[in-house]
């Protein structure tokens, strides 16, 4: 059951039933819509860009509790940041979850994020826990939908 | 709350009400592992069962001693596969009890079965303004390709809608038929809910309009009798791999007049009778529907698994799997905060269930760590869940080689589950 309580840490179940900025964002000025049709979860990312900052960031949706915290902690990160940092953020986040990212050897910008290491254990949940950060990334790049599918 | 469980666990079926499980375990090879370090508990046999060493040693001996392709060659390998794959089709003759083997055509799946007929006699003879009905408890199988002929001819969908327990309003039924009404297309049993159809009352009913009407026995097949005449059924297709055999074997049953007229599915060798650049003259039932070299081995094992279920007794094994499914359901109606989607009276070999502000893939996870297999999902089924404003259920499914032991183990799984996240 360890590698049980890896994936489900205190943390990640509370952002779960707790999701951070899970809200329709007002002013937001970008948005996506992200789908994983294998398993139905579905999620909205709400962005308010100036000068290249994330100035805010909000989702709302339904999923697993690994998409949901995953979401829940991704806006926490991304808020303030350049559009640049959050992309390499995603980029990282990426290839810790799955498996070619060492979190305690490389340096990275993960942070509090780390705490996802554990679905590298999990390849089936992979897509659960970068449906967020796929829709962050469309959002960036005015792609109004993605599926983990395509 | 404990006298409960005691109560319930005193009335487990026991080896001694004539089904000797554990012997019947010996036979499925796959059940010998652990996962996760634990004993596999294999509770997902609606998306698929496992395969009895008889069975994989029919579709062995085909492969090491009888390969060859089939109906072409004179050579003595051919006329051997021939001859077993002909035989069986002899068996799922007699399995679904058709008045003749021409009858029952081979297809990769339940899925390719209703294909077929949305190809074979869908676009042959439903046009414009007609009206096809399904049911709100189908999988996407029996709903995709329907929408997709009535895009391409103007007709109309229609859906006989179910109440909160998941059973057909057969009130409605009878409402929505009419004679614009050209075809039928419902589920024998529910893959998301397990409720049964009484199919028997929607055949009859599309018959006094003269609509054709095939039935989806995917999730039937691997519980109960098949009768395609007494049920007087248009079509009936199931999946073999859901009954014990190899992934690609399937059947679509068909009346004989009605697959004499249609169109056939795919066209190329086999499927002949003479071909000239100018015209070709299709081959009689049922290799008209059998274009290409079939799954030989796959249908051979089909009908292995037929004879399989023969010799274990198939009464038997509904007997038994009934009260694997009534126990399940009793132990998991007692647990706080977890609710059985799908109550109808008559169920079959499924158990949709979800837990209180827990995710059920995240059920799914937690149960695999423990060794334990279920479907974590819309099962194909999105309008179901829709109905029931869900976006997903855990499934148990069963079959006549799971235990009650088992079933303890479960439930064991899903308290688990309840202390991790509540």
């Amino acid at each position: 059951m360890s590698e049980l309580s890896e994936l489900y840490q205190q943390v990640i179940l509370d952002h779960n039933k707790k999701p951070r900025n899970f809200r329709k964002l007002e002013t937001a000025n970008r948005s996506a819509e992200g789908y994983n049709p294998l398993c139905g979860d579905q999620l909205n990312i709400y962005l308010q860009v100036e000068d290249d900052q994330l100035k805010d960031v909000s989702f709302e949706g339904s999923g697993c509790a690994i998409s949901k915290a995953s979401a829940s902690m991704m806006t926490q990160a991304v808020k303030g940041k350049s559009k640049q940092e959050a992309e390499l953020i995603f980029d990282e986040f990426h290839r810790m979850v799955t498996g070619r990212l060492n979190e305690e050897k490389e340096p990275n910008q993960l942070g509090r994020l780390t705490i996802f290491a554990g679905v590298r254990d999990f390849p089936v949940r992979v897509k659960c826990a970068t449906l967020a950060w796929h829709t962050l990334h469309a959002a960036l790049n005015n792609q109004p939908t993605i599926s983990t599918e395509n | 709350m404990a006298a409960i469980v005691e109560e319930l666990i005193s009335i487990r079926p026991k080896p001694s009400d004539g089904w000797n499980v554990e012997r019947i375990r010996k036979d499925f090879p796959v059940l010998r592992q652990t996962v996760n370090g634990k004993p596999l508990v294999y509770l997902d046999n609606a998306a698929s069962s496992q395969v009895p060493v008889m069975v994989i040693e029919r579709g062995a001996q085909y492969i090491e001693q009888e390969h060859s392709n089939i109906h072409r060659g004179v050579h003595y390998l051919s006329m051997r596969a021939t001859t077993a794959y002909e035989g069986a089709r002899e068996k799922v003759k007699r399995f679904i009890n058709a008045r003749d083997v021409k009858e029952c055509i081979f297809v990769r799946g339940a899925t390719e079965g209703v294909n077929l007929v949305m190809h074979g006699y869908g676009r042959k003879f439903i046009g414009e303004g007609d009206e096809i009905i399904i049911s709100a408890l189908e999988h996407h199988a029996n709903i995709v390709p329907w929408q997709m002929l009535c895009e391409e001819r103007g007709a109309k969908l229609r859906v006989i809608p179910m109440n909160d327990a998941g059973e057909l309003l057969m009130d409605e039924y009878q409402a929505l038929l009419n004679e614009r009404t050209k075809f039928v297309a419902v589920t024998h049993v529910s893959n998301a809910l397990g409720s049964v159809v009484p199919v028997r009352d929607v055949i009859e009913s599309a018959h006094k309009y003269g609509a054709p009407v095939l039935i989806d026995g995917a999730q039937w097949a691997p519980h109960a009798r098949i009768d395609v005449q007494d049920l007087d059924c248009d079509f009936y297709t199931f999946s073999g791999h859901k009954i014990f055999a190899p992934t690609g074997s399937g059947v679509v049953y068909g009346k004989a007049d009605l697959l004499e007229k249609m169109n056939p599915f795919q066209g190329g060798g086999d499927m002949i009778k003479s071909v000239t650049f100018e015209k070709t003259i299709y081959a009689d039932l049922p290799n008209k529907f059998e274009a290409g070299t079939p799954a030989i081995a796959s249908q051979i094992g089909l009908g292995a698994a037929i004879d399989y279920l023969n010799i274990i007794g198939r009464e038997k094994a509904a007997a038994y799997e009934h009260q694997l499914l009534s126990y399940a359901t009793e132990r998991i109606s007692a647990l706080e905060g977890v609710r059985i989607i799908g109550t109808a009276r008559e169920k079959l070999g499924v158990l949709s269930f979800t837990i209180d502000g827990v995710h059920p893939h995240d059920i799914g996870t937690i149960l695999d760590q423990q060794g334990i297999a279920v479907r974590a999902g819309h099962h194909c089924a999105q309008p179901v869940m829709k109905r029931f404003n869900l976006p997903a259920t855990a499934r148990a499914s069963f079959a006549f080689y799971n235990t009650t032991e088992e079933i303890d183990q479960l439930i064991n799984a899903i308290e688990k589950v309840i202390e991790v996240f509540v």
